[in-house]
């Protein structure tokens, strides 16, 4: 059994009332997704705004019905009879979420909890148990209409794990974070993965994915791009090396173009530089830098970021990609 | 019973009691402390009057005062009950939840219910007040006021359930025009019939009629000039007018449970 599971998930919006218009251009927001996600599994969902990645999550969720195609969470197809009851054992959270301005944290937390079952002293130590968890303890009795974005985020956070929930989906949940906050987010998310809960979570933020994810998706236009661990995403650049030294007097750029390393780059620490360069390329740049009195202190295969992955011309040779694609344009 | 196990009943309660919270929070019940203060000052002011009139004009004004605030916060909240939920996106983390979307309807059309049983019914009791204050005391003829406002509760029900219909597939303002129209139209249902009587023969008779038949005889529900004159309510006519407004109200919100079945949440 996946813990998420889409089968040629399709959605589309019809184009609104426009009787004048005879022939209705609907909106393809999503276009024959599959998708497998195991249980206990950190997956990240990425994609650029307007990829589909949030129309996903609501499909899910049943928030939104499918053109065609199927959606099973924890074994259960999502729009059956049964789906309401499988909701039970999953928890959500909305991408900026809006919660009732008139409750107060507490109160917001506490009525989600009695929809999901929870009463009594169960209740009550849960809600107190994620207040803590998310350094809410003490704005607890606030009016969320008093809340900033960020507490929002977190108190959206609690009552998506309020219930104890297999498995979590998130979108977008270090929007509106500062440093702090993301990083206890991280910590809760590698919590619940100690727990063996799977969390599904969309995002663009980058970074955040990279320290995160077991396997991501990548979305664009509403398709597939491609799904995999991220080791097969990030080493695909073969023959590519990254060579870092440090050039103790500096080095200016005019001295980087006399040593025909003009593409380096300056590291935010003092002194230090970093290149990528072809194999071919590799032991010139070494000698250069050697030469210039400079101290080589790595070389490794280079590794792209997910941002250059993600932001990169889709690839004509579907052959040559880092991972395999589950579904073509 | 499992601990995680809550029927339906129990989920309506909890969104019946948040809409409830919702409604009070939004400060609509400082409406009261208003009205309180306007019979006050009403039931002075008609002391200048003959007896008789006083107490006529205080209940007259005082029914028209309590349906209007009243039709205002059904309107005003009723259509905010699922469009909100939508706009503002606090369906998603709720429907999330193991929670029906009909259930949603229900407990949130309970909650505003709930609220405005509870502005009518105080409202109602500083009317009751200032009468006896005026009078010197009760008077038999009270039993035709407490009929009138048994039937603006049941106005204002069945004005709740038409504006959570429009709720549950227009915009919060679009929902907001169509209810009060039909509220004033349903107004005057009778004079409609009218029309349709005193014409000739044909689609001039038949279709005032057929359209006073199928919106909501708001006008039908209207006691006060029988209040105001305490004339006697027969409990027949109070037994139809629930039954009316049970049927028409219960379809509203299966039609509005329907609907907001097939929505998708954008």
């Amino acid at each position: 059994m996946y813990a998420v599971e889409c089968k040629q998930l399709t959605k589309e919006y019809p184009p609104g009332w426009k009787p004048w218009r005879k022939a209705a251009i609907r909106k393809r927001a999503l276009d024959g997704l599959d998708l497998q996600i195991q249980p206990g599994e950190i997956f990240g969902f990425l994609g650029q705004n307007g990829a589909g990645k949030t129309t996903t999550l609501k499909l899910l969720l049943g928030l939104i019905h499918p053109t065609s195609g199927e959606a099973r969470l924890l074994g259960t197809p999502v729009h059956a009879r049964s789906g309401v009851e499988m909701r039970r054992r999953v928890g959500y959270l909305p991408e900026n979420p809006y919660f009732y301005e008139y409750l107060t944290g507490r109160e917001l937390l506490r009525y989600f909890g009695r929809l999901s079952g929870l009463r009594g002293q169960t209740l009550e130590q849960r809600v107190e148990a994620r207040l803590e968890q998310l350094g809410l303890s003490e704005a607890g009795n606030i009016a969320l209409r008093k809340y900033s974005k960020g507490m929002l985020q977190r108190v959206g956070l609690a009552q998506a794990i309020l219930h104890d929930p297999e498995l979590v989906i998130l979108d977008e949940p270090m929007s509106g974070l500062d440093p702090g906050g993301r990083r206890e987010v991280r910590e809760i998310i590698l919590e619940l993965k100690r727990q063996e809960r799977t969390v599904f979570f969309s995002t663009h933020i980058l970074s955040d994915a990279e320290q995160l994810c077991d396997r991501v998706a990548v979305l664009e236009k509403g398709k597939l791009r491609g799904v995999g661990p991220l080791s097969d995403w990030q080493g695909s650049e073969s023959g590519s090396r990254e060579i870092i030294w440090r050039q103790a007097d500096g080095c200016s750029e005019a001295a980087l173009q006399k040593m025909n390393l003009g593409a380096a780059q300056a590291l935010p620490e003092a002194g230090k530089y970093r290149i990528t360069v072809t194999s071919s390329q590799l032991w010139p740049a070494l000698d250069a830098i050697r030469a210039a009195s400079g101290e080589i202190l790595k070389v490794e295969p280079a590794r792209p970021s997910l941002e250059a992955i993600f932001f990169a011309e889709p690839r004509p040779n579907h052959e040559a990609a880092p991972v395999q694609r589950e579904t073509t344009a | 019973m499992n601990e995680r196990t809550l029927g339906a009943g129990k989920i309506m309660a909890a969104i019946a009691g948040n809409s409830f919270r919702e409604a009070i929070r939004d400060r609509w019940l400082l409406s009261l402390a208003g009205f309180a203060v306007l019979m006050a000052g009403a039931a002075l002011l008609f002391t200048q009057m003959s007896f008789g009139i006083a107490a006529g004009a205080l209940i007259n004004f005082s029914l028209a005062a309590i349906t209007f605030l009243g039709a205002l916060m059904a309107v005003l909240l009723g259509n905010q009950l699922v469009a909100k939920e939508i706009e503002r996106r606090t369906a998603y983390a709720l429907l999330a939840h193991p929670v029906r979307r009909r259930e949603l309807v229900l407990g949130k059309f309970a909650g505003l219910l709930l609220a405005l049983t509870v502005n009518t019914g105080l409202m109602g009791l500083a009317l009751l007040a200032a009468l006896s204050w005026l009078q010197g005391g009760w008077h038999s003829g009270e039993g035709a006021v407490l009929a009138a406002l048994y039937c603006v509760w049941l106005e204002l029900a069945l004005l709740t359930a038409v504006s959570l219909f429009f709720s549950s597939f227009a915009s919060i303002g679009l929902a907001a025009v169509f209810s009060l129209s039909l509220f004033l139209i349903g107004n005057f249902n009778g004079e409609l019939r009218g029309l349709g009587a005193a014409a000739r023969p044909g689609p001039g008779r038949w279709l005032p009629r057929l359209v006073a038949d199928a919106l909501p005889n708001f006008g039908g529900l209207n006691l006060t000039t029988t209040a105001s004159h305490y004339l006697p309510v027969s409990a027949r006519l109070l037994g139809w007018n629930s039954l009316y407004v049970l049927l028409y109200g219960a379809a509203m919100l299966i039609l509005s449970a329907v609907i907001f079945e097939f929505r998708d949440l954008k």
